[in-house]
């Protein structure tokens, strides 16, 4: 009896572990409460497949978390996958041979045919080959509006821009802080090159960070820009709070006005519960421009010598753009999924909104594609001190930009 | 301490043993130490990004890095926190050894309280203190609401003063150390010294500042080198407590290197952050290094 | 001086004997102005040591509410272990939802050896420095010394390439090889410091007898070199179980110490920062180096007066 039950006990051991249950790393930054739950839809799926996801968390953000993937690929000791944003930040780990080609796959399963927009894809190549598997599209040009800050101000919810900076002192007489920006240097980065597009249109965008072009950088364009950054900075003054999240909960309890911050930001409002359109306004482009922009998350694959590491790696791949997966990840992170030919019935107004520019192609590419890291620190560091230091004139700071603009490649 | 064999001619097989002995020790010195900041020195001078790479651009990357505010900022504060962090440790450390050796009762439980935050790392203490410090549940909550309405005190955001609430942080997790050695000092002096200066009628705080610091030292050197090893390498707190904000105010240099070499996957320049700080430190360390260890065989 | 003054006084604890009493001026008996001075001034210092403590404590044991309108000086009014439970095996960092509980092994395993192996290799190299000097030993111990300044973030990379070529990147032996080397210029400075105040005639009556370089460390020296000993331990343990950068660096999600695993906890934010779990997730850190201490904290002390007096 014993015997028998013990004998089917090793049956089933041993038969699973013939399925091949590889255990593949992955590691991501993805730690707030809607990505941690998007990433879970993956680590699901992956399972499914008879593998075994095991997850590698670093919380802290990219910037705490690429250094350690970075280390461990040129040490020799790589991970199954691992995120990165596409672009340039995993050029050179490319270029030295340390990641794994997939064009072959990409052939097979027709990537190129259901990948939207197809530049998405792009930033994934290298000399004609692919290299990295994007799962979304992530837009940074969102301002969040919180319908109970305004109710209580007594002032209707803005439709623009222009409109939110009028209402700034209302907003402040009701003890709120008009704008909320988090402490991260990215952040405040991140609302500049929103203002960008939206301020001086797509054109000066994409003349600064496309053909770097340091006279324009230094025009008058880009001085209304840091004007309307000027005004950004005041009405940011007393948000006190470091992570992104926690300034986007600052806009769901109503504490803060608004928010500039990505289409990730739509994950929080789900979690907790907010309906789009009744608790919270989106203004793609901050509602003066609307556009865009298209960036989002890939996940790159390492070389590893195992045999079954590698089929697995695949088997991930795979299944990250399987139809299914894509809908569920995406709905639960608020991002747009790279697939063109999936249904979103289930979307909410907000990502409609998204839907529809996208498929007007509005779009721009996102700066940390465009520059390199470099680049991006060093405006990282001028914004922080822009935005920490009200004596610091918008004219200083643009000349800084211009310097910064000029010397990058 | 001389033994025998240094006076003899040497030869490589005398001390054989001590030798075999030392060998991780001369591994660290050499392939460690001076190979690795060999390797950081020459690699300072190319443009490596994310991969180092041999690709010389001679003194850009300095060049840059004196141009950049950040770094400027960087230098300031760690001036500033450095020379506040050593006056006070010393002080704070040598008042509270000279209390505790007055043959007081409960030293053992007042060296506990004072010596036990230097259990606790650098993240913990930076978390506290962020925590205490909060302008909205901390410090200056508590006061207010005492009654006091316009009581300020709020170092983590506001840039004048966060340096100020790094160094109490950083105070509060070093002192009890520098009390231990100064006391450990203190207590190395001979009784009959004290016995004399009584006896002379000299005051106490003129035995104290004329006789007994100067008979120690070895001590303060000591402890000097350890609080100077502890300041340049600040990083841990900062990024625990304010992330180097607001703005610049409280960034160190440490940090510098780190996000440049890492997030801005610009290798090259923190390469040449990290060689000026290595040669500030090399001209403050290696003479006192050569003169205390490295001269003929001194005794001790 | 110091030692010469100990050599006279005794074998068994060379330096010690002479150090652990106090020296001061005697103090007058009444409750004298004096006194007041003393007691107060150490009572004012203790209440800046002890307020982040008891801070901590009693954040840990509030409820969220009560932290939101509360100050953080009020004792608990509804004292509550949730947040300790939590932070032990429930916060979530990314999918893995076990708290630090991992992480306490984790720790544990990388500090025995780390401390261990450290430590035997600095009084090693303290005993040769101290007592068989050969050509050349102490320039490599200035370069040492001097390498006890160089920040970390500098030795990274460098650091990556050795364990790389090695073979040991992302192994539980690199990361001890790497707190062997960072812990080897202060643990050697102790070590040959207190080796140095050996009275040299034992030293000698050993070398007549015929014992050799081993001999001599195992008979002699670490017998009696307990309190240093245990100085260096403290030393070892509290910075490996401290450490942050390198356990992130050069190990792998799985062997993660305690203190990557705070940072993730107290860094992954899921709406509101929960402060009493991230306060119970702090103090369960600094347990281990905080029990270490208190029990052997007089130990501390006596060997820091040992090692460090002489310079």
């Amino acid at each position: 009896m014993r015997l028998r039950f013990l004998a089917a006990a090793l049956a089933s051991v041993s038969f699973t572990s013939l399925a091949s249950a590889t255990d593949l790393e992955v590691t991501h930054w993805w730690t707030s409460g809607g990505e941690a739950a998007a990433v879970a839809e993956f680590a699901k799926a992956f399972d499914a497949t008879g593998n075994k996801w095991v997850d590698g968390a670093i919380a802290g953000g990219g910037n705490t978390a690429r250094p350690v993937f970075i280390s461990r690929i040129t040490g020799g000791d790589p991970m199954g996958a691992t995120q990165f944003n596409h672009g340039r930040q995993a050029e050179e780990l490319v270029e030295a041979g340390l990641m794994r080609d997939f064009t072959e796959l990409a052939e097979k399963e027709g990537w190129k045919n259901f990948i939207r927009p197809v530049s998405l894809l792009d930033g994934c190549t290298k000399d004609g080959k692919i290299y990295c598997v994007p799962i979304n599209i992530h837009s940074w040009q969102w301002l969040w509006l919180s319908h109970k800050a305004f109710e209580d101000a007594g002032v209707p919810v803005p439709k623009n821009w222009d409109e939110f900076v009028a209402a700034a002192p209302a907003l402040e007489k009701a003890g709120k802080t008009p704008l909320a920006i988090g402490g991260q240097p990215w952040q405040r980065t991140g609302v500049f090159n929103v203002l960008i597009p939206a301020i001086a249109g797509k054109d000066v965008f994409l003349k600064v960070y496309q053909d770097k072009d340091e006279t324009v950088a230094a025009g008058p364009e880009i001085a209304k820009v840091f004007k309307a950054a000027d005004d950004a900075r005041r009405m940011a003054a007393k948000s006190n709070v470091q992570d992104w999240n926690q300034a986007t909960n600052l806009v769901i309890t109503g504490q803060a006005g608004g928010q500039i911050m990505g289409d990730w930001a739509q994950g929080e409002f789900q979690v907790a519960g907010q309906v789009a359109g009744k608790d919270y306004s989106c203004l793609p482009g901050l509602g003066v421009n609307e556009l865009i922009s298209v960036g989002g998350d890939a996940f790159y694959f390492p070389i590893m010598k195992d045999e079954a590491k590698a089929k697995a790696q695949e088997a991930l791949a795979s299944v990250m753009l399987s139809p299914a997966t894509q809908v569920a990840f995406n709905l639960k992170k608020g991002s747009v999924p790279v697939r063109g030919d999936v249904d979103l019935a289930a979307a909410n107004d907000c990502m409609k909104k998204g839907l529809d520019i996208l498929a007007k192609d509005n779009t721009i590419p996102d700066p940390p594609r465009l520059n390199t890291e470099d680049t991006n620190n060093q405006l990282n560091d001028l914004f922080v001190a822009f935005f920490a230091t009200p004596s610091m004139t918008p004219e200083e700071a643009q000349k800084r930009y211009a310097e910064i603009i000029a010397n990058a490649d | 301490m001389a033994t025998d064999a240094s006076r003899r001619p040497n030869s490589l097989f005398r001390n054989l043993n001590a030798k075999i002995a030392s060998i991780p020790m001369i591994f660290t010195a050499l392939v460690v130490f001076v190979g690795g900041t060999i390797w950081t020195v020459v690699y300072s001078f190319t443009n490596s990004r994310l991969l180092p790479r041999l690709n010389f651009v001679g003194l850009d990357q300095y060049e840059r890095l004196w141009t950049t505010p950040r770094w400027i900022a960087s230098i300031q504060n760690l001036l500033i926190y450095g020379t506040l962090s050593l006056i006070f440790s010393l002080l704070i450390g040598f008042l509270l050894a000279a209390l505790l050796d007055q043959k007081i009762r409960f030293e053992n439980t007042f060296r506990t309280i004072i010596l036990y935050p230097f259990a606790l790392s650098f993240i913990v203490t930076g978390l506290v203190w962020q925590w205490l410090l909060n302008p909205d549940f901390g410090v200056q909550h508590f006061v207010r609401s005492l009654g006091w309405e316009t009581f300020t005190f709020n170092p983590l955001y506001d840039q004048s003063i966060v340096i100020y609430g790094i160094l109490i942080a950083g105070l509060w997790q070093g002192t009890g150390l520098v009390m231990c050695l100064m006391l450990a000092g203190l207590r190395g002096i001979d009784e009959d010294i004290w016995k004399a200066a009584r006896v002379d009628g000299i005051p106490m705080w003129k035995t104290y500042l004329f006789i007994v610091i100067p008979m120690m030292r070895p001590v303060f050197v000591t402890t000097l080198v350890i609080i100077a090893s502890g300041i340049v390498r600040i990083y841990d707190l900062v990024v625990a407590q304010t992330s180097g904000g607001p703005g610049f105010a409280s960034e160190v240099p440490a940090k510098y290197v780190y996000d440049y070499m890492f997030s801005a996957q610009n290798l090259g320049q923190g390469f040449a952050a990290s060689t000026m700080m290595l040669l500030t430190v090399m001209i403050v360390v290696v003479p006192w290094a050569y003169l205390e260890f490295g001269g003929r065989n001194k005794r001790g | 001086m110091a030692d010469v003054r100990a050599a006279a006084v005794g074998q068994a604890d060379p330096v010690v004997a002479g150090l652990v009493e106090p020296s001061g001026p005697r103090p007058r008996r009444a409750l004298s102005r004096r006194n007041i001075v003393i007691y107060g001034t150490l009572l004012l210092f203790s209440v800046y040591y002890l307020m982040p403590l008891y801070v901590m404590i009693v954040t840990s044991l509030k409820g969220m509410p009560e932290i939101r309108f509360g100050n953080v000086f009020a004792p608990p009014v509804e004292i509550t272990f949730e947040p300790w439970v939590k932070a032990w095996s429930t916060a979530c960092t990314g999918l893995n939802c076990d708290g630090l509980s991992r992480g306490f092994w984790n720790s544990v395993r990388i500090t025995v050896p780390s401390v261990i192996i450290s430590i035997l290799i600095a009084s090693v190299n303290g005993y040769a420095l101290a007592n068989w000097r050969f050509k050349g030993a102490n320039i490599f111990f200035t370069i040492l010394i001097v390498g006890a300044f160089i920040p970390y973030q500098v030795m990274i990379y460098p650091i990556v390439i050795i364990l790389r070529e090695m073979g040991v990147y992302g192994t539980l032996t690199g990361l001890v090889i790497v707190h062997t080397i960072f812990g080897m210029p202060i643990n050697t400075l102790l070590f040959r410091n207190y080796f140095a105040s050996v009275p040299e005639e034992l030293f000698k009556a050993a070398r007549v007898d015929g014992a050799g370089f081993w001999a001599i460390y195992f008979r002699i020296m670490l017998p009696m070199s307990l309190p240093i000993f245990v100085v260096s331990m403290i030393i070892q343990v509290t910075g490996i179980w401290n450490d942050f950068l390198f356990g992130v660096v050069y190990t792998r999600p799985e062997t993660y110490p305690m203190t990557v695993q705070l940072n993730n906890i107290v860094n992954s934010v899921q709406g509101v920062k929960e402060y009493n779990v991230n306060m119970a997730a702090t103090l369960l850190t600094g347990l281990v180096p905080l029990v270490i201490y208190f029990i052997s904290g007089k130990l501390f002390v006596r060997g820091i007066a040992a090692g460090a007096v002489k310079g």
